[in-house]
């Protein structure tokens, strides 16, 4: 670790972390897409184990 | 240019068919339809909510915009309230006739439901 | 998004699939009853202890309730309780020999709100039948069916257990459900109950499990309870069901003398978890108890993890490992991939449970269609 940072240095890591967290982001939200397929299911109630 | 999700998207006035109960669970809830014993699961504690509130409001997407719902989010919701008016759990108000069960519409219009 | 089935393993608040066995007093003396019925529990619900169940039914909202017994109908409270149900909000579903579906019984079950019949018989002929259900057992089935046509009921369903006397009759059953308009039901031969003694000579071969593995997946109309997913190890295909074993999560039984146990086909001290009389009812029961809490755990696949088909067979329905003596963390007694048959020729037949309790009457079934 640098005990002085460069200006240049400081802005890369600033560049990288801005870049994770739109990554972060975006696949967050495609996971929120993805999460949102199937909101309801249908089962049918003889399709549970029962003797009726 | 429609989508298929906005081809099936309900429009007007919706509301959860009388013969139907929610039952909270951890996930949403069960919702069962007393007449044609039918099971859905809705798995969701969103698509819940907005269930329990869509007659109020004058159509689905009203209520979802209401009810603070992520516009990403609107597709599968909608495809959700299509799959449940599907097996008769949601009915449409205001004066038109029930849908009778799994009868194809004669007319788009009328119920709501493009087929 | 998890699987919908992997949340039902955790339990829900309140079940989906109650049995409820009204009485054990039966008129009938079927070979494999898995109450093992005949005669009344002298400690059997009260009219009132039995509408408090009812109403702990409508507050935790279950839908409906499947009542058996035993002859459910031989209660003399049976319509005051159904009419409870169904006031109550709990749609009632019952199995019945038929004996007590009179033409007048019929018309006024076809006037009862919310109530769904199902009537058992076991084979397409009354000879196959009888040779399980006992002389004269078919033709009383049947006039109930045609008494319940008469009445304009509307659709019932006819519930068949299959063995190895009736697997030649598919088609027949399946006439016989046309006939009437009525839906077929086959489900799976437990060793519970009375079907302790008779499983081993009447269970299915393998052969037939894939004769009727196939003839269901050509026909989903075909209702099974989700009673045959050890099947689904045979092929790419599932059966239609959540093919999952439910008990203690989303189905459970009460019995006659309200003991709550894991489901209809555990009829065991192992598998009972509490009673309804007991402080806090069926819902503090359902809720929480130790049995149940344990079943909503994550349950190890055992034996069965090594093996490929695990995922589509689950490793089988518990009921049938426990009364056949086998570990619960192995596999089925019928095995499709044949994993289930070292451990049973291994098993000492005086080392297999016997059902806590057994209320059959005295006087055996004669075996085949002789006339008493």
């Amino acid at each position: 670790m640098e005990s002085e940072p460069t200006v240049e240095a400081e802005q890369t890591e600033i560049a990288e972390v801005t870049q994770v967290a739109e990554t972060d982001e975006r696949t967050s939200s495609d996971e929120l897409l993805v999460e949102e397929e199937l909101l309801v299911e249908e089962i049918s109630i003889d399709g549970m184990c029962g003797v009726y | 240019m429609q989508t298929t999700a906005d081809d099936q998207a309900l429009v007007g006035r919706w509301r959860l068919h009388p013969r139907v109960a929610l039952r909270p669970e951890p996930f949403g809830a069960l919702a069962y339809h007393y007449d044609n014993r039918r099971l859905n699961f809705l798995r969701s504690p969103d698509l819940v909510a907005l269930v329990e509130v869509l007659e109020s409001h004058q159509s689905p997407r009203m209520a979802f915009d209401a009810q603070g719902i992520d516009a990403r989010r609107w597709p599968a919701f909608q495809r959700a309230l299509t799959a449940l008016a599907a097996s008769d759990f949601l009915q449409p108000v205001d004066g038109r006739a029930a849908q009778p069960q799994a009868t194809p519409n004669s007319s788009p219009d009328e119920a709501g439901i493009a087929t | 998004m998890t699987a919908l089935t992997d949340e039902l393993k955790l339990g829900l608040d309140a079940p989906i699939c109650l049995t409820w066995e009204l009485t054990y007093a039966c008129n009938l003396a079927c070979i494999h009853c898995l109450s093992s019925s005949g005669r009344r529990d002298p400690r059997e619900l009260s009219t009132a202890e039995a509408k408090a169940v009812i109403d702990e039914m409508r507050d935790l909202q279950v839908f409906y309730v499947n009542i058996g017994g035993g002859e459910p109908m031989i209660r003399p409270d049976f319509y005051e309780l159904i009419d409870h149900a169904t006031t109550n909000g709990v749609g009632v579903k019952f199995s019945t020999n038929g004996s007590r579906i009179t033409a007048d019984g019929a018309r006024r079950l076809a006037e009862t709100p919310y109530t769904d019949i199902q009537i058992s018989i076991d084979g397409a002929d009354e000879a196959t039948n009888d040779a399980v259900r006992g002389p004269g057992s078919f033709a009383t089935a049947r006039a109930a069916m045609d008494h319940l046509a008469a009445a304009d009921f509307g659709q019932f369903k006819i519930s068949v257990v299959m063995t190895r006397e009736n697997i030649g009759q598919l088609d027949g059953f399946e006439a016989l459900a046309d006939h009437y308009g009525a839906e077929l039901r086959l489900t799976r031969l437990r060793p519970s109950g009375r079907g302790v003694d008779s499983w081993h000579r009447l269970h299915p071969t393998q052969d037939q499990q894939l004769q009727l593995y196939r003839w269901l997946l050509d026909r989903p109309g075909v209702l099974t309870g989700d009673s045959f997913f050890h099947l689904n190890a045979l092929g790419e295909e599932n059966l239609p069901g959540l093919n999952l074993c439910g008990a203690g999560r989303v189905v459970c039984l009460i019995d006659p003398v309200g003991d709550v146990y894991a489901c209809p086909f555990v009829l065991h001290d192992e598998f009972r978890a509490g009673n309804v009389r007991d402080p806090g009812g069926f819902t503090a029961v359902w809720r929480s108890s130790e049995l149940f809490s344990e079943l909503r755990e994550p349950q190890s696949a055992g034996a069965c993890a090594s093996c490929g088909q695990f995922d589509a067979c689950q490793g089988g329905c518990m009921a049938a490992k426990f009364f056949t003596g086998l570990p619960l963390d192995g596999p089925d007694p019928e095995c499709v991939s044949g994993h289930g048959e070292a451990p049973l020729a291994s098993v000492d037949a005086g080392a297999r449970p016997q059902p806590t309790s057994n209320h059959s009457r005295p006087v055996p079934v004669a075996l085949g269609p002789t006339r008493v």
